[in-house]
């Protein structure tokens, strides 16, 4: 009797406090603005907090605009030594962007982060000039060759680098925690709380075989009736941990892209469907032929736990926002950067 | 008037302890003397125990138990037998079904699947042996087994999804995971994967009988309770001898909508609704990935899929554009 009463008053102190947690840690706190989308009934909305938008809003500001240089008419390629990649830009632009490339990659660092002290500005003695020329390369290709991605909006170093020498959000290939040694606890690559599939069970390494290999995002049958389409549950799973990263990356949910009815269906989904598809490959092509390659050239402890270089995904640029810096373009006034479709891929 | 408004039972009948009716086969009896507890008597009979337990009882809880600690034990082991770790991620963990590439291994290694195995074979022998036993008691009560049956019905579904469906697909990997997230995250995927379940009309089916059992559940309790004032609580009584409570009850129902169940016929209609839940839940399961591929084309095809008014331009599959793979 007496543990009946006493017991039933624990569990209630217990329940009320996991009741507590429950809604003071996971919901977000109103109003919430919703915008619908698409046809009505179809649930195509997104939602918004304002709070958290304006906070948004301030850390995706464009940094100051610099004056653009006055015309030396000499080529930087001719004015100074060892300038491979933007040797046809007049030399005071070149100077400027270098100016600015440093304010918005190493502001605490300077201009010794890759020029390393007490050589001469020519010298790639430094790692981290070798990868910034690479990235150079990188950031024209993009701009000239994933217009479907990037459109005329384009990317600079500040869209991913935001002031740091390394962008916030990289990704190295996760093995995930250790299991036991033997035969039993095996997780099969999923099971395990990780914010990058927003701490879900799903897959937890979404990236390597989406975003580095090119391996088939797509699961869905074709056909109302089964003709041979043999994808898993497993493989759906990997699939949607992806989407679920996208999704965070981007800070909106699947009705962004996607008619819930069906996720495959793209007569159904919204334009911006198409736009994420070709950005699934220009991350797919940037880890591919621009960061891969340079793995052998950063420091040990620059690499990941299992030896790999750092990598881009989605949050990369988008840092949380359907466009990063909610559009803004910086690009027209870097127009060195935009490249041309035959901007050197190679090393 | 005012205690039959009270969210808990008002009632408490205490004698000395009734063991019930004499045992009247085998060598097992109940065990315990049974005990009082004054706030399960909120909620229930306070009358706790004795239980009886069986043959089928007790194999059915050394099954059980077993196959939790496999389930247990795995999912520690992924967590490499940190204790902290264990608890604070074992929403995330679980005992995961052969990978899609084995198929149907009889043998699968236990690390990949073997264990799921075992687990799963030691559950569901657990509860089977556990249905015998509601059966067992029933007739041994001189009940009829209504509550075996229904319980068979959920016990479809759940061979259906870990044996049956798999069986037929050829493949222990599209099987269900043993685990709290990761058994929702199977359901969200599997859906994905078949072109939304919400297209399956047993599915469709299995969601009415669902929320119509929670209707008739909540219509049900609200109407004897509303009537016990008047003896309506004593419903078997009131199927041959209708009182006040019986009369009006119905005649509520009569003004409202026209017509009214019996004090007989509402456990009918409850019985069906709950058994054909998962009876035809089990059915939806069944068919997808084995007869139908993608709900939702089926849906189009069979014309239940409604087409809305454009409001975006066209999209169309950027992979038959050509450019970009």
């Amino acid at each position: 009797m007496s543990f009946g009463t006493f017991g039933s008053r624990i569990v209630a102190v217990v329940l009320g406090v996991l009741a507590l947690f429950l809604v003071v840690g996971t919901f977000q706190h109103p109003p919430a603005d919703v915008f619908q989308r698409g046809y009505r009934g179809t649930g195509i909305i997104e939602v918004y907090n304002p709070a958290q938008l304006a906070a948004q809003q301030a850390a995706n500001r464009l940094p100051e605009a610099t004056e653009k240089a006055e015309a030396s008419g000499q080529k930087a390629g001719d004015a100074f030594e060892n300038v491979r990649v933007l040797k046809d830009v007049d030399s005071a632009e070149f100077l400027r962007l270098m100016t600015d490339i440093t304010a918005w990659v190493a502001p605490n660092q300077g201009c010794g982060y890759c020029h390393a002290e007490g050589e001469p500005l020519s010298s790639d003695k430094l790692y981290t000039k070798i990868v910034a020329r690479r990235m150079l390369q990188m950031t024209m290709h993009i701009n000239a060759d994933w217009k479907t991605h990037v459109a005329e909006t384009g990317v600079t170093c500040y869209t991913c680098h935001r002031g740091q020498p390394v962008p916030s959000n990289i990704w190295f290939r996760n093995e995930g925690p250790p299991t036991a040694a033997h035969s039993d606890g095996d997780r099969a690559d999923q099971n395990w709380p990780n914010a990058v599939v927003g701490m879900t069970s799903l897959p937890f390494d979404p990236f390597t075989p989406f975003l580095d290999q090119s391996n088939d995002v797509r699961v869905v049958s074709q056909t109302a009736l089964p003709e041979g389409d043999h994808h898993s549950i497993k493989q759906t799973e990997w699939t949607y941990a992806l989407m679920m990263n996208i999704s965070q990356a981007l800070g909106v949910n699947c009705t962004f892209c996607h008619n819930s009815r069906s996720f495959t269906a793209w007569d159904q989904s919204t334009p911006a469907r198409q736009t994420a598809y070709y950005g699934i490959r220009m991350v797919r092509d940037i880890n591919t032929g621009f960061l891969d390659g340079l793995t052998d050239t950063f420091p040990h402890d620059r690499l990941g736990p299992l030896g790999d270089g750092p990598k881009v995904n989605c949050a990369t640029c988008h840092q949380g926002i359907y466009k990063p810096l909610f559009g803004a373009s910086m690009l027209g006034n870097y127009p060195e950067l935009a490249g041309s479709a035959t901007a050197p891929k190679g090393q | 008037m005012i205690e039959y408004q009270n969210i808990f039972t008002q009632v408490q009948v205490r004698g000395t302890v009734y063991a019930g009716v004499p045992v009247q086969t085998g060598s097992w009896n109940r065990l315990g003397r049974g005990a009082f507890s004054y706030w399960l008597g909120k909620i229930g009979d306070a009358q706790i125990g004795p239980i009886y337990l069986g043959f089928t009882g007790v194999a059915s809880l050394v099954f059980g138990f077993a196959a939790f600690e496999i389930i247990g034990l795995n999912m520690w082991a992924s967590v490499n037998w940190d204790p902290v770790q264990f608890v604070r991620q074992l929403p995330w963990l679980a005992l995961e079904p052969p990978p899609p590439g084995a198929g149907l291994c009889m043998i699968c290694p236990l690390d990949a699947g073997g264990w799921w195995q075992i687990a799963g074979l030691f559950l569901t022998t657990s509860i089977l042996l556990w249905w015998a036993r509601t059966y067992r008691r029933a007739r041994a009560l001189g009940m009829g087994t209504h509550v075996a049956w229904a319980f068979a019905s959920a016990i479809w579904l759940y061979l259906v999804l870990g044996f049956i469906r798999p069986l037929l697909m050829g493949s222990w990997g599209e099987a269900v995971p043993f685990g709290i997230f990761p058994h929702l995250d199977w359901t969200a995927a599997f859906s994905i994967r078949y072109g939304n379940l919400f297209y399956n009309p047993f599915h469709m089916l299995s969601i009415a009988f669902l929320y119509g059992s929670t209707l008739l559940f909540a219509m049900h309790g609200a109407t004897i309770l509303a009537v016990s004032r008047l003896g309506g609580e004593r419903e078997i009584e009131q199927i041959v001898d209708r009182g006040t409570a019986a009369e009006r009850a119905a005649l509520f129902w009569r003004w409202t909508m026209g017509f009214n169940a019996t004090v007989e016929s509402i456990h009918r209609w409850a019985w069906w609704f709950a058994v054909l839940c998962p009876l035809c839940g089990g059915i939806g399961i069944l068919l997808t990935g084995t007869v139908v591929d993608n709900w939702f084309l089926w849906g189009v095809k069979h014309g239940i899929a409604p087409s809305y008014p454009a409001v975006f331009p066209s999209v169309s599959d950027p992979a038959l554009l050509g450019g970009h793979p």
